[in-house]
C-alpha cells in the first residue's frame, strides 16, 4: 500500500506539472525577439519537466525519438496505467483525474495511438453481470477521456468482468486491487 | 461442505454404499417428506467382464433425479427369465430392473434390459441395443431414461449432454460431457477465459464468450466438426449469448452503442437489432421456451433485478421484487419456474420462483452459487458452487431436497449449461 501511495504521489506530482504548463504550446523564441512558432510534432508525447516553465525562453523542447515512435507504450514517464474503483462504484475518483489527463494528453498529441480501456471487478457475484459492471468502469474512463477531447476512434472500452483478477484472494484488500480499469495501448 | 452437513438435521449419504467406485459422486437427501420410488437392480448378466458397469450408471442416474431409491436385487437374473417377486417386494421395492450385456464377434456389445412391476408382477417392457464399447455409457443413460419414463411418466434426461468450463492452472477449457458429468470431451482449450456456453436447440452447436483476442467476443462452435465462427465482435464487449428456441437467432449483450444492452442477431451473423433501451445494464437474456418472451437482468431500477420483455420488442415488466441482487435467470421448459441467483446477506444462493404464485424459495445453503440451468424435462436444476475450496457442479431438485455433486475432474468446474433432448 505504501508503494502504491508513493507511486500515486509521483503520478500526481508529474501530472500537476503537466497541467500547469502547456508544453505543446511552448514557443521557441530567437534572440532578435521576433516570434517563431514551432508546430508541435503530432506524434510527440509532451515531455514533462518541472523546470521547463522557467527555461522556456532560452531552451528547446527536448524530443525523445524512441518515445515518439512507440505508441503502444503509452505516455512516457511514470503515468499510471491502472485506476481503482470503490466497492459497487463506477465513478472515476478525483485522485485519478491527473492520470486520466496525462493519458488524454498523450492520445490527443498522438492521434494514431489507440488504447483499450479494460474494466475489471472483484470476484463476488455472477460472471456475466460482473462483465457488465466492468464495462461500466471502462465506459466511465472512456467518457472522462472524451470530455478531455480524446477522439472516440482512439478508444475502445471492454470488460473482463471478474475473469482476470490482478491478485488472488477473497478479502477486501484483494477485492480493492481487482476493482479496476486498465489502459492497454495497442 | 462442512457447513452444509452441520446445518442439516439429517443428511443421508444414500449413495455411499451403492457406489463405492465413484468416490466423487454423492447424493445428499435433506428434509422429510421425500417420496421416492424404490427400485431393485439386478446386476446385468455379463457385466463383470464389460467395460462399463451398466447397473451402477443406471442406479446413479435414478438416484440423482431424486425420485428413486435403488437397492441391489440380491439375485442373479437376466431379462429373459421371470423373477420371483417375493424377495423384491420385501426389500421393499416396487420395481425390478434386469438385463444382460454380451460381447459380439465384431467387438460391439449387445445390451438388453427388462423392467418389472414388482407389486403387480407385470412386465413393463424392455429393449435391446447394439453399440460400440465407447457408447456403453450412453446406452446405460438411455436405459435409465426408459426406466424413469416408464415409472414417472416424464421424459428422462440422463442421455442428454452438458457443457461447462474448467480452469486448470493457466488453461481454460470448454467441455461437453454426459449429464452426470462423466465422459468429458474438450471442445476448446484456451489460455484466456471462456464463459457463458449456450447450447443451440439442435444440440449441435455451442455459443460462448471467449477472451482469446483480449476482449469478450461471441463464437458459435460446431461440436462434431470443431469448426467455429465469430458471431459478434463489435466495438466494446460482446457477451451473454442465448439461442431462440427455433435456433434462427440469438439474444446477446453488446456495449457497442454505449452501456451493456440487449440485441438480437441472426445465428449466421449479420447486423444486430437492438432490443432494449435503458441507461443502465441490460444483460443475461434467456428466451421462454415458446420464444415469445425474453427474461433478462437489468439495473434500471437501481439494483440488478430480473425483467421480462416480448421477444419482438415491447413493454418491459419487472419479475423479481425480493432482495437487491437477482441475476442469472433460467426458465423451466414449461415456463412455470424461474431459477436465479439472489444475494442474501452477502451470500449468493440459488433460488427458484413459481411464476404462477410469485413465491420464491431458496434451494441451497452454499454461499457462491452461480449460473443455474434447467434440465430439458424441467425436473432438475444444475448450477456451480464453491465446495471444499473448489468450484463444483451440482444438481438439485426444484424443492432443494435432493442435491448431487457431479463427478469432477481435479479442477474448477463452472458455467454449466444443460443441453436439449437428443433424438436417439
Amino acid at each position: 500500500m505504501k508503494k502504491l501511495l508513493l507511486s500515486l504521489g509521483m503520478v500526481l506530482l508529474l501530472a500537476a506539472c503537466a497541467s500547469g504548463v502547456k508544453l505543446n504550446d511552448v514557443p521557441v523564441e530567437d534572440k532578435s525577439g521576433s516570434k517563431v512558432s514551432v508546430a508541435p510534432d503530432p506524434v510527440m508525447p509532451a515531455p514533462v519537466s518541472a523546470s521547463s516553465a522557467n527555461e522556456a525562453k532560452s531552451t528547446v523542447v527536448p524530443v525523445d525519438s524512441a518515445a515518439s515512435t512507440n505508441l503502444s507504450a503509452g505516455p512516457a514517464g511514470n503515468v499510471a496505467k491502472v485506476i481503482f474503483f470503490d466497492y459497487d462504484s463506477y465513478v472515476v475518483k478525483s485522485e485519478f483525474q491527473a492520470t486520466i489527463e496525462a493519458h488524454a494528453q498523450f492520445l490527443k498529441a498522438n492521434p494514431r495511438a489507440k488504447v483499450s480501456l479494460e474494466g475489471h471487478t472483484d470476484e463476488r457475484g455472477g460472471r456475466e453481470y460482473n462483465l457488465a459492471l466492468g464495462q461500466k468502469r471502462a465506459d466511465a474512463v472512456r467518457q472522462s477521456l472524451s470530455l478531455l477531447g480524446v477522439q472516440e476512434s482512439q478508444v475502445e472500452s471492454v470488460s473482463f468482468g471478474k475473469e482476470k483478477p490482478a491478485v488472488q484472494g477473497a478479502d477486501e484488500s484483494a477485492f480493492a486491487k481487482n476493482r479496476r480499469a486498465e489502459f492497454f495501448y495497442r | 461442505m462442512t457447513s452444509f452437513f452441520s446445518s442439516l438435521g439429517m443428511v443421508l449419504l444414500a449413495f455411499a454404499c451403492a457406489m463405492p467406485a465413484h468416490a466423487d459422486f454423492r447424493v445428499e437427501i435433506s428434509g422429510v417428506g421425500v417420496t421416492q420410488i424404490p427400485i431393485a437392480m439386478a446386476n446385468f448378466r455379463g457385466e463383470d467382464n464389460a467395460p462399463q458397469k451398466i447397473t451402477q450408471i443406471v442406479a446413479a442416474d435414478l438416484e440423482r433425479s431424486g425420485q428413486f431409491r435403488s437397492t441391489p436385487a440380491g439375485m442373479v437374473i437376466d431379462e429373459v427369465s421371470r423373477p420371483d417377486f417375493g424377495p423384491i417386494r420385501q426389500k421393499p421395492a416396487d420395481a425390478l430392473l434386469t438385463g444382460s450385456i454380451s460381447r459380439m464377434a465384431d467387438g460391439r456389445f449387445d445390451v438388453r434390459f427388462r423392467l418389472w412391476d414388482a407389486v403387480k408382477g407385470e412386465d413393463m417392457g424392455g429393449q435391446s441395443y447394439v453399440v460400440v464399447p465407447a457408447d456403453l455409457r450412453l446406452v446405460s443413460h438411455r436405459i435409465a431414461d426408459q426406466v424413469y419414463e416408464k415409472l414417472t411418466g416424464d421424459k428422462g434426461i440422463f442421455s442428454t449432454r452438458i457443457a461447462y468450463i474448467t480452469k486448470q492452472g493457466p488453461k481454460h477449457l470448454l467441455w461437453v460431457a454426459d449429464a452426470d458429468g462423466e465422459n468429458p470431451q474438450a471442445a476448446l482449450t484456451s489460455q484466456e477465459p471462456i464463459i457463458s456456453p449456450s447450447w443451440s436447440p439442435s444440440g449441435n452447436e455451442l455459443a460462448y464468450v471467449s477472451f482469446e483476442s483480449r476482449k469478450p467476443v461471441v463464437y458459435v462452435h460446431d461440436i462434431a466438426s470443431g469448426k467455429r465462427r465469430v458471431l459478434a465482435n463489435f466495438k466494446g464487449s460482446n457477451s451473454a449469448p442465448a439461442w431462440s428456441p427455433d435456433g434462427k437467432s440469438l439474444a446477446i449483450t453488446l456495449s457497442r452503442d454505449g452501456g451493456s444492452q440487449l440485441f438480437l442477431i441472426n445465428s449466421k451473423g449479420g447486423d444486430p437489432k437492438r432490443l432494449t433501451q435503458s441507461n443502465g445494464i441490460d444483460t443475461e437474456p434467456v428466451f421462454s421456451s415458446d420464444g415469445s418472451a425474453i427474461y433478462f437482468v437489468s439495473d434500471r431500477g437501481g439494483s440488478p433485478q430480473i425483467y421480462r420483455t416480448p421477444a419482438m420488442g415491447g413493454p418491459v415488466q419487472r419479475v423479481t421484487f425480493t432482495g437487491n441482487y437477482n441475476i442469472s435467470p433460467s426458465l423451466s421448459p414449461d415456463g412455470r419456474w424461474l431459477a436465479f441467483i439472489s444475494r442474501v446477506g452477502g451470500a449468493y444462493k440459488l433460488h427458484v420462483m413459481d411464476l404462477i404464485s410469485d413465491k420464491v424459495v431458496a434451494l441451497t445453503d452454499t454461499n457462491a452459487d452461480e449460473r443455474p440451468t434447467f434440465a430439458p424435462n424441467g425436473k432438475l436444476i444444475m448450477y456451480s458452487t464453491q465446495s471444499q475450496g473448489r468450484e463444483a457442479l451440482m444438481t438439485t431438485t426444484l424443492d432443494g431436497k435432493i442435491r448431487a455433486r457431479l463427478a469432477g475432474q481435479n479442477s474448477n468446474m463452472r458455467e454449466p449449461h444443460w443441453g436439449p433432448f437428443l433424438n436417439p
